[in-house]
């Protein structure tokens, strides 16, 4: 008797195991969905995501933010503009204003770990280079998704629109970039900044933006040239589809893997944009600083107090990679072709199945 | 019997893919001899190319082969690209299924064929091109002195396939290997390329191996036949054994699913379309025009074409290649403008409707199309793709469009669990049937069906056909069937009409048109169709070839 109801308990057990299997794999997913879950499983992409999350916060948080009236002060002590005593204790001989970060422990060099008074070191006048290499980084991410936002959306929208509807509308707004493509973004980059550098970044950023989107906008119509020939295209206007559900839904995401792409490399560009124009003295004007400004102001520091050189570089390729990352990582979820990689044990278990297979045949 | 050309033993090839070896050919043995059409045949992945282009070693360097190959004694497996140079496009020549990628589109075809000559043999300019000339009169080419000059788009698809015939030739090759030469061709030009090739082996000499999934074509010129299935030889033997007594249990199934033209049963249909009932698509003097583009003047694809389709009913829409078949399919859907006329569906006239018009008619149509390929968004999981006509419709959301899209699975006997799949990771026939439920979704009165089949094999056609059937006979839809191949519009269709260059031909009851066709474009095109059986197809051929002459 016992034997039986335990056995009829079993039996349960694996229906409900069945059933859960059954209902996962029979879950209705989205197109969102899925490539939600498949961006999750990236790894390369969700430590990106981290990354650049937490010096995003670190670096608006640091030394504060101020949108026009509205205004927070940030965490540390020292403004970028501040002007302080050179430090000389714990620094070689003849250099001043050496970093005071320390990293290693006290096991091995005898002092503890700790950030100091100036961890990233001192300029040449005195400024704090922490907190001038945080307003830079603050500056530069603010131009870079300015340019890479404005830049990517009005790409995307007069591509998509010409490249579906072709005729009189592709012919106007291909003219129309052709017009933006002749002017030099640098002479508009120097022409606006001229005008309105007391204006601050945001508006420089805004005004690149405006110039930035023609490359993308040529290859998102070539290629929505080649997919709206597609059947699927017909199936789904066939469907009852709207234009607009027809180029959001069905073409764009099988265009996603050019446009990340380019508004990745778009978002790099903008970063040295930004620092040809600091260069020339349009884009960030001083006494405000941006990582670009920075490297272009201390270049010749390279040799004595690398330092100067070594931060805002250091900041620029991190940003740069997870960006790259991120993007990369949205490409693969996008695209169903891409798969995961198989680790070892999945390795040795196909292995082992083809020895199988092998051996029954 | 004279000394075989070709001798295969034991031969295997492999790829390496994820790690792992995967035999794609195993153990194969046989030879050809002189003036002999060795035939293999299977369904797609059953490792038929690979064999064949295995025996020049022309595969993909992640493939290993053993076992031997030996072309007039010498072998080739292992030998030095440089004597495998030697023996390609000389001894052993190539046709490749799809001759406007096989040929280069920068060069004229006159360059590709002197190219040959002139790499093998030891020749001058002039005399190259003499020679070449001599080929492409030897393949029918029309106008050979001017033809060699021409570009490959500048030749139809026919004269395209004669022309890499005639490269193929350049060297007298003893061997042709050719893989799947008539696929891409229309019946008619099918028929023309295989009377070419058999006269050619006749005249030069030389051996034919064959490399195809049509068993007509294979009955029409095969010795001897060879049968795989996934990697595996199944059967070999002559062809008369292979068709007539088949000992094999997969041959069997594979004779079995090629269809038959003129063996099916009649289909009755229940509603008599005399008696005033009104049609479902009604199509009156359309006339269809792709309008004029740059320099392109504009191209009238439909001309005057009436036709009507009652409740019900399934109309065969047969033509060759370019007569404006899938333009009057898409027309009926309003896909495409047209210029004259009038189109009704469900008594709404389309003719010149707007987009608005358009969208109330979705819900009384449906169509399946021909790639299965292309006809599913890449991005989409294919239960996303089923549940949008119904989603666009208004008709469900969330949870019982999920229960919608499961029962739709269902009816087309695919897994639930595969609504989250992409189209990529299922087969050929999968998709079709994905496209069928899509087409089916909101339960339309119309379903056009745009070749269908073409791009499955007969196995795999055989299984769709069937499920088709069954669906029409449950839901009873209208439908207009769109294909080339006669033999599947004959299992399925009541009413059959022919198109030839945009006109309409004939049109008529099923049986009428396919036993006692009036025009004689539609005689043509019912002769030219391949039966799968040696004997009859012999007797067809030679019928054809008589009614030509005259």
């Amino acid at each position: 008797m016992i034997f039986k109801r335990k056995q009829k308990v079993v039996e349960n057990l694996a229906e409900a195991n069945e059933n859960a299997i059954f209902n996962k794999e029979t879950e209705g997913l989205s197109q969102g969905q899925i490539v939600f879950r498949r961006f999750i499983r990236h790894k390369a992409a969700m430590i990106s995501v981290f990354v650049l999350f937490s010096l995003i916060m670190i670096v608006f948080t640091s030394s504060g933010i101020k949108i026009g009236p509205f205004s927070i002060s940030g965490w540390w002590p020292y403004k970028f503009d501040q002007l302080l005593d050179l430090r000389k204790e714990g620094c070689p001989p003849e250099i001043v204003g050496c970093p005071t970060l320390d990293m290693m422990p006290s096991i091995i060099d005898g002092t503890s770990m700790g950030l100091g008074v100036h961890p990233f070191g001192q300029d040449d006048i005195g400024h704090d280079y922490f907190a001038m290499v945080m307003r830079g980084a603050q500056r530069s991410i603010l131009v870079m998704l300015v340019i890479g936002f404005l830049g990517g959306s009005i790409g995307i929208v007069v591509g998509s629109i010409s490249g579906y509807f072709r005729g009189w509308v592709d012919a106007l707004l291909m003219r129309l970039t052709d017009f933006v493509i002749t002017i030099p973004t640098i002479v508009i980059g120097s022409v606006v900044g001229y005008h309105f550098g007391n204006l601050g970044v945001g508006f420089l950023a805004f005004y690149l933006g405006i110039f930035a989107w023609t490359g993308l906008s040529r290859l998102v119509r070539g290629e929505f040239l080649k997919l709206r020939e597609m059947e699927f295209v017909d199936a789904a206007r066939v469907a009852g589809a709207s234009n607009r559900r027809i180029i959001f839904k069905h073409i764009l995401p099988n265009a996603v893997g050019i446009i990340i792409v380019s508004i990745t490399l778009l978002m790099s560009g903008a970063i040295l944009l930004e620092t040809a124009l600091s260069y020339l003295g349009f884009g960030v004007v001083a006494p405000d600083v941006s990582l670009g400004s920075l490297i272009s102001q201390f270049q010749d520091s390279f040799t004595i107090r690398p330092w100067l050189f070594w931060w805002p570089g250091l900041f620029i390729i991190t940003i740069a990679l997870s960006i790259n990352f991120i993007g990369d990582g949205l490409r693969d979820a996008f695209d169903p072709r891409q798969r995961r990689r198989l680790s070892k044990k999945d390795k040795a278990a196909s292995r082992d199945q083809a020895k199988i297979a092998a051996a029954s045949n | 019997m004279s000394e075989p050309i070709l001798k295969v033993k034991d031969f295997t090839v492999e790829f390496w893919v994820d790690g792992v070896w995967y035999p794609a050919a195993v153990n194969m043995n046989f030879q050809i001899a002189p003036g002999e059409v060795l035939a293999i045949v299977g369904e797609s992945g059953s490792g038929k190319s690979t064999t064949g282009m295995g025996l020049m070693s022309l595969l993909a360097s992640n493939a290993r082969m053993y076992g031997s190959v030996q072309v007039k004694g010498h072998e080739m497996i292992g030998a030095k690209s440089s004597v495998l140079r030697k023996y390609r496009g000389k001894e052993v020549a190539y046709i490749f299924q799809e001759p406007m990628t096989a040929l280069n589109p920068v060069y004229t075809i006159g360059f590709q064929i002197v190219e040959t000559l002139r790499t093998h043999f030891d020749m001058g300019p002039h005399q190259a091109k003499d020679r070449a000339i001599e080929l492409l009169t030897l393949v029918d080419i029309p106008n050979p002195a001017g033809s060699f000059n021409k570009y490959p788009h500048q030749l139809s698809g026919g004269q395209r396939q004669r022309a890499m015939i005639a490269q193929a030739l350049a060297c007298d090759p003893g061997l042709l290997v050719a893989d799947e030469p008539t696929t891409a061709l229309d019946v008619t030009v099918q028929a023309e390329i295989l009377d070419l090739m058999r006269g050619l082996k006749d005249k030069l000499n030389s051996a034919i191996l064959l490399i195809t999934h049509d068993m007509g074509v294979v009955a029409d010129m095969a010795d001897e036949i060879l049968v795989m299935k996934d990697g595996l030889t199944v059967e070999h033997g002559t062809a008369d054994q292979i068709f007539n007594r088949p000992s094999h249990p997969y041959t069997k199934e594979l004779l079995a699913a090629v269809p038959k033209l003129g063996t099916s049963a009649k289909r009755i249909l229940k509603a008599d379309p005399s008696k005033g009932i009104a049609p479902v698509l009604n199509l009156e003097n359309v006339t269809i025009e792709y309008p004029k583009r740059g320099r392109i003047p504009a191209f009238t694809a439909v001309k005057e074409f009436n036709l009507q389709i009652f409740p019900g009913e399934i109309v065969g829409l047969v033509g060759e290649s370019g007569s404006g078949k899938t333009t009057v399919g898409r027309a009926a859907i309003g896909l495409l403008p047209i210029k004259e006329g009038k189109i009704e569906i469900v008594g709404t006239d389309i003719s010149h409707a707007t987009q608005k018009d358009l969208f109330a008619i979705r819900r009384h149509t449906g169509i399946v199309f021909q790639d299965p390929a292309s006809s599913l968004n890449p991005r989409l999981p294919i239960g996303e793709s089923i549940g949008e006509p119904i989603f666009l419709a208004g008709l469900a959301k969330g949870e019982s469009l999920n229960t919608m899209i499961e029962d739709l699975l269902d009816q087309v006997e695919l897994p639930r669990s595969y609504r989250n799949r992409y189209p990529h990771e299922l087969s050929g026939g999968q998709r079709q049937r994905v496209g069928i439920a899509r087409a089916l979704a909101l339960t339309p009165d119309l379903l056009i069906a745009d070749e269908p089949t073409s791009a499955l094999d007969v196995s795999v056609q055989a299984r769709f056909l069937d499920l088709l059937q069954d669906l029409q006979d449950k839901l009873k839809f209208a439908c207009l069937f769109i294909s080339h191949d006669l033999a599947v519009v004959d299992i399925l269709t009541h009413r059959i009409a022919v198109m030839q260059d945009g006109r309409l031909v004939e049109v008529g009851e099923r049986d009428q048109i396919l036993k006692h066709a009036k025009d004689p474009y539609t005689q043509r095109l019912i002769a030219a169709v391949p039966v799968p059986n040696p004997a009859e197809q012999k007797i067809r051929r030679e019928a054809r070839l008589a009614a030509a002459k005259k």
